[in-house]
Formats: C-alpha cells, sequence, structure tokens
C-alpha cells in the first residue's frame, strides 16, 4: 500500500478513517483493528472481525505515529478498532495546545 | 492533506454547532459542509480552472473557499478596494476562471476575456439548491488550494501559491480539533484576500468555533458586533485596537465575553498593548507574526508572555512586548547575514524560516529552497531565550496597515509627471499604520505642487497608496550599480515615534 502524505484510509473492521500526513520509510501496511486499512474509494473488505488486541479505539481529531517508520496519520473520523502499523500499535501524538492567532 | 478534509471531519463532529453567523439562525456545519458540496458542483460545471472572490466578507466566503477545494481549484480571493484598471489586470491574470462577485461590484470587473462572472447572490442560491451534488467518492484532484497576490518592491503583484499540504500542515499543527467550546464566536474582520482572511476560516472551522464577519471595519461597529454576538476571539490589525479602545472607553463597554484578542500584520505600537494589558487585564493577548508566503503564523507572543512581560521590572523580558513571541514548534527560524552565514542571538539579519506550512512559492517562481528555507525578506533578530524581533523589509516594500505597497508601482505612477525628473517612494515608521508611504522628488525646474502629485497618484492607483509625506531634493542616493538607495532616504526621514 502507498501510504502518501494526504491519502486516506479506512478500516476493514469499524468506523475509523484516517489521513497520512507523514509518510513511512520503508515498507509499511496501515492497519485498524488487526487488519490493513483499504484506501477510501476502494470496496470494503467482507466477513472480517476487530482483533480484541487491536481495539482500543481511535478517536477523531488526534494524531498517531509510530517512530520506526515515521508514519504519522490524523483520524478523520472515530472507530472501535486501533491503528498500527507492520502489527506495532501507533502511539498517540499529544499536542502541546498553542494560543490561537487567527 | 487536502483542505476538504478539514470541513468533513467539522460537519461529521459536530454537525449541529452553528459554523457561520448568528448563534440563532447561522449556517451550522452540517449544512456548511452540505452547501459547500453544492458550491463546488456549481462552481465546477461553470468552467475555468481557478475560482475567484471578488467582495466583502461574509458567509459567502467560506462557502467559495471549500467549495473550490471540493471543485478542486485554486481560490483566489482579489482587493476589491484596487483602482478598476488595477482590479481588471489582476482578474485578467487568472483566465480562464469563474469569478464569483458582490453584485454591486460587477460593472466594475465585466468583459475581462477568459472569466466567467457570476453574481454573490446567484453563488449563494446556488449553494442551498439540492440540484448541486457532488459525487461523494471523487476526491478532489488540484494541488494549489489559494492564490494570493502580493505586491512587491516593483512591478506587477505576485502570485503566492499555497498548496493544501501547507496550509492542513498549519492547521492541524496549531490547532486542537474540537478545541472551542460551543460559546467561542471569532469576530473576523480582515479582508478575504488577506491569507489572515483564509486561516481564520480554515482554523476556526477545525477547531469548532463559530465566525462572525464584520464586513466593514469602524470601530463602533466592531465593538457593537462583539457586543451583540458575545465574541469571545478576534483578529485585529494594530493600527484597530487603539481605536476599539477608544470606544469602549468612551461607551464603558466592558465586553465581558471576550477571551482573547490577536493582532498582527505589522509592529504594534508599545503604549497601544500597554494600554489593552491594563484595560483588559481578563483578555488573553497574543501577537503574531507570519507572512503570506508561509500559510500565515510563524511565531506567537502568547498571552502568558504578554502577562509576564509587562509586569516585569526586568527590561530584557519588558522587551518582549515588542517581539512577535518564540517560533511555533513545528518551525525552525534562523538568522543569516547577506551572504546566508547564519547568525548568533542579538544579531540582526535576515530571518529564515523552515517547516511543512512554509511555501515561499509564486506562480511560475520558487523562492524556497531546496532544503526547505525560506527567506523571508524580513530583518529580525533572536535574543538569548529565543524571541524573535522582527525590523522593516530588507526588500523596500512598505507595509501599510498589515498590507503590502510597492514603491516602484507609485514611483512609476510620479514619473508620468511632467514635473518629476527623478522620485523614490519609500516607508516611513508611522504610530497608526506601522509605516506610512513617503515620496522623495527631484524636480523638473520649480517643484509641482503636492496636491497635483497627490491627486496623480490617487487618479491611477488607490488612495492608500498616495504618499502622506512630500520631499523635494536635487538628487537621490544611488550605489556603484545605479541601484536607488531608498534605505539612505529611510534612514535620513525616520523620525523616533
Amino acid at each position: 500500500m502507498e501510504l502518501k502524505p494526504g491519502s486516506r484510509w479506512r478500516s476493514a473492521v469499524c468506523t475509523a478513517e484516517a489521513v497520512v500526513v507523514r509518510p513511512a520509510k520503508g515498507a509499511a501496511v496501515l492497519e485498524c483493528g488487526g487488519h490493513p486499512m483499504t484506501a477510501l474509494t476502494a470496496p470494503k473488505p467482507e466477513g472480517l472481525t476487530l482483533s480484541p488486541d487491536h481495539s482500543g479505539g481511535v478517536a477523531v481529531g488526534k494524531r498517531y505515529f509510530d517512530e520506526e517508520t515515521g508514519l504519522e496519520v490524523l483520524a478523520s473520523k472515530p472507530g472501535t478498532g486501533s491503528l498500527a502499523v507492520n502489527g506495532r500499535a501507533l502511539q498517540l501524538r499529544e499536542a502541546k495546545a498553542l494560543p490561537s492567532s487567527d | 492533506m487536502h483542505t476538504s478534509v478539514l470541513l468533513e471531519m467539522a460537519a461529521g463532529s459536530f454537525p449541529d454547532r452553528v459554523a457561520v453567523g448568528s448563534h440563532d439562525g447561522g449556517l451550522c456545519f452540517d449544512a456548511l459542509g452540505v452547501h459547500a458540496k453544492a458550491a463546488g458542483a456549481w462552481l465546477k460545471a461553470k468552467g475555468g480552472e481557478t475560482v475567484v472572490f471578488i467582495g466583502m466578507n461574509g458567509s459567502a466566503l467560506p462557502l467559495a473557499l471549500f467549495g473550490s477545494a471540493m471543485a478542486g481549484m485554486p481560490f483566489a480571493p482579489l482587493n476589491y478596494r484596487l483602482s478598476n484598471t488595477d482590479l481588471r489586470k489582476l482578474l485578467a491574470r487568472t483566465a480562464p476562471s469563474v469569478a464569483v462577485v458582490d453584485d454591486d461590484m460587477i460593472s466594475r470587473v465585466s468583459g475581462v476575456d477568459g472569466v466567467h462572472i457570476v453574481p454573490r447572490s446567484a453563488f449563494e442560491n446556488a449553494c442551498s439548491d439540492p440540484a448541486n451534488h457532488i459525487d461523494e467518492h471523487e476526491t478532489p484532484e488540484g494541488d494549489i488550494a489559494v492564490l494570493l497576490f502580493t505586491s512587491g518592491t516593483t512591478g506587477e503583484p505576485k502570485a503566492a501559491v499555497l498548496r493544501h499540504h501547507h496550509l492542513t500542515a498549519y492547521v492541524i499543527s496549531s490547532v486542537e480539533f474540537m478545541g472551542s467550546d460551543e460559546e467561542e464566536a471569532a469576530l473576523i474582520s480582515v479582508p478575504p484576500y488577506h491569507i489572515a482572511g483564509i486561516s481564520a476560516i480554515l482554523t476556526g472551522i477545525y477547531g469548532g468555533r463559530r465566525l462572525v464577519y464584520l464586513p466593514a471595519f469602524t470601530p463602533e461597529a466592531w465593538v457593537d458586533a462583539a457586543a451583540a454576538e458575545r465574541i469571545t476571539h478576534a483578529m485585529v490589525v494594530p493600527t484597530m485596537l487603539g481605536r476599539v479602545l477608544d470606544i469602549m472607553e468612551h461607551r464603558g463597554e466592558k465586553l465581558p465575553h471576550l477571551r482573547a484578542l490577536s493582532y498582527g500584520g505589522g509592529p504594534m505600537p508599545l503604549p497601544v498593548i500597554e494600554r489593552a494589558l491594563k484595560m483588559l487585564p481578563q483578555v488573553d493577548f497574543v501577537n503574531a507574526y507570519g507572512l503570506t508566503e508561509t500559510s500565515s503564523t510563524i511565531a506567537v507572543l502568547g498571552p502568558d508572555d504578554h502577562r509576564l512581560a509587562i509586569a516585569s521590572e526586568d527590561p530584557a523580558i519588558r522587551r518582549r512586548l515588542g517581539s512577535v513571541g518564540q517560533p511555533l514548534p513545528s518551525l525552525e527560524v534562523e538568522i543569516r547575514g547577506p551572504e546566508g552565514e547564519l547568525l548568533p542571538a542579538g544579531e540582526m539579519g535576515e530571518v529564515y524560516v523552515r517547516g511543512e506550512q512554509v511555501a515561499g512559492e509564486y506562480l511560475h517562481r520558487k523562492v524556497i529552497q531546496d532544503d526547505g528555507w525560506f527567506p523571508t525578506n524580513d530583518s529580525g533578530w533572536l535574543d538569548e531565550d529565543g524571541y524573535l524581533y522582527v525590523g522593516g523589509r530588507l526588500d523596500d516594500v512598505i507595509v501599510r496597515g498589515g498590507e503590502n505597497v510597492s514603491p516602484g508601482e507609485i514611483e512609476d505612477v510620479l514619473r508620468e509627471h511632467p514635473g518629476v525628473a527623478d522620485v523614490a517612494v519609500l516607508g516611513l515608521p508611522d504610530v497608526q499604520w506601522g509605516e506610512k508611504v513617503a515620496a522623495v522628488i527631484v524636480p523638473v525646474g520649480a517643484p509641482p505642487s503636492i496636491e497635483e502629485l497627490a491627486a496623480c497618484v490617487k487618479a491611477k492607483l488607490r488612495s492608500t497608496k498616495t504618499p502622506e509625506t512630500w520631499e523635494f531634493r536635487d538628487a537621490l542616493p544611488y550605489n556603484e550599480t545605479g541601484k536607488l538607495l531608498r534605505r539612505v532616504l529611510k534612514a535620513e526621514l525616520s523620525k523616533p515615534l
């Protein structure tokens, strides 16, 4: 799967959707709920179930990243599955609130 | 990431919250999403490769911005306060385009080749017409989100290019999604053709804060709107703040709902911000420094910085009120000398910036370097604690009331007068505007009258470009290569404020 910045992905087993904000270095498979995510425009695979090991949930508006590959995604829709890359759980990016300037 | 995703996320997460307009009867996020898609379909069907917007602030603006994004077309708001000649020239450069134009401005811009004019009223009707819709699964093509014309030292204004990924990088790194509570409302009086007008929409939408427009700024109308709409956040150009404080004082209006005031676009006179801090101690003040080319804000002096500085006896802390604060965590800022060499803290040089939101690009010309560093053309220095102090432009561009004014453009007009042998136009410090336009004339024989020269400029360009100060000299300073040294004149004529 080509995880280009701006590309959009959705979970095969829950309602979560994510946008890539930083690409991965090297080969990477973005997963949710234990299964590879699919391109937003691609048909949703049938018959897959949410893996209990990856059911921590995805919160909309949060950023998740992987230290090793550098991949970072923004959750554009919430879901019950949790995000991983190559089987490794993504970490939540803690954002420091900035004073609003606009 | 595409800017349409920002609206999609907001509409999906807080559909019933009001996005634009009054608390009662304003457009909610869900409707904004639906209308923007309708706008996109309608605009795309008009033909053209760019969506132009010539009009005052109002709800049609975010609809046109997001509609363009949905249609995969760049959005180019133009300055309606330009002379008809200049406005038409810019409009012609956008062709082939579809231009959403305020109904009462249409006569000024009709008949430009390759531009399809649509009245704003027709556009607004199309937005709420269910017959217009875009295929849900169509990912918009097109990488350029916004084109903003900005003046340089000479020549025609340049079209600054802002791509979707620049704008979204700025938004998602500086705003918490849905970080605004339901009571928050932002009063927008910066014009549509200014970068701050664009970023206000994107950050407001993403944070979930209601946008209220004030189409024509007067300090009275501003205070009226702030009270009536229970405004919590507002962005002002420094020249507005003093005038607003005057009205508040005169009326005894406290604006109890006001939580935060941000300002930028030019230097804030110290007496004005000190007065504001004393009059409104409960309000968070934020100074934001940024450029069109950097998707707006790159450095911020936050509310804590303001409070600490005003209360401090330490001059190094106190002087921070004159700084633009610290660079955003997602960016790097350096001060470099004329050879591009890195300068240490305390030394004045050119401000360079690097980061995902930095575009540094114009149509047909990239200024951003291959390693991502962008020379801003602003002079500045960093103190030991990393606070950035910004001086004037290095390229003689005048910044008046937050807007770039090209000295070359005014010189060209004055040079046409038979009584003018040579002319230099430059910016001089001004408490109200940051800089005011000054002209130094070398006359042919007896000097022409100032009224005549001023009328000459006013006839061709807008009145805000008319010099306010006039000097007559026998000769102007040039260097060995024949370059006009406006800076020398500036140093001679600048009076300390």
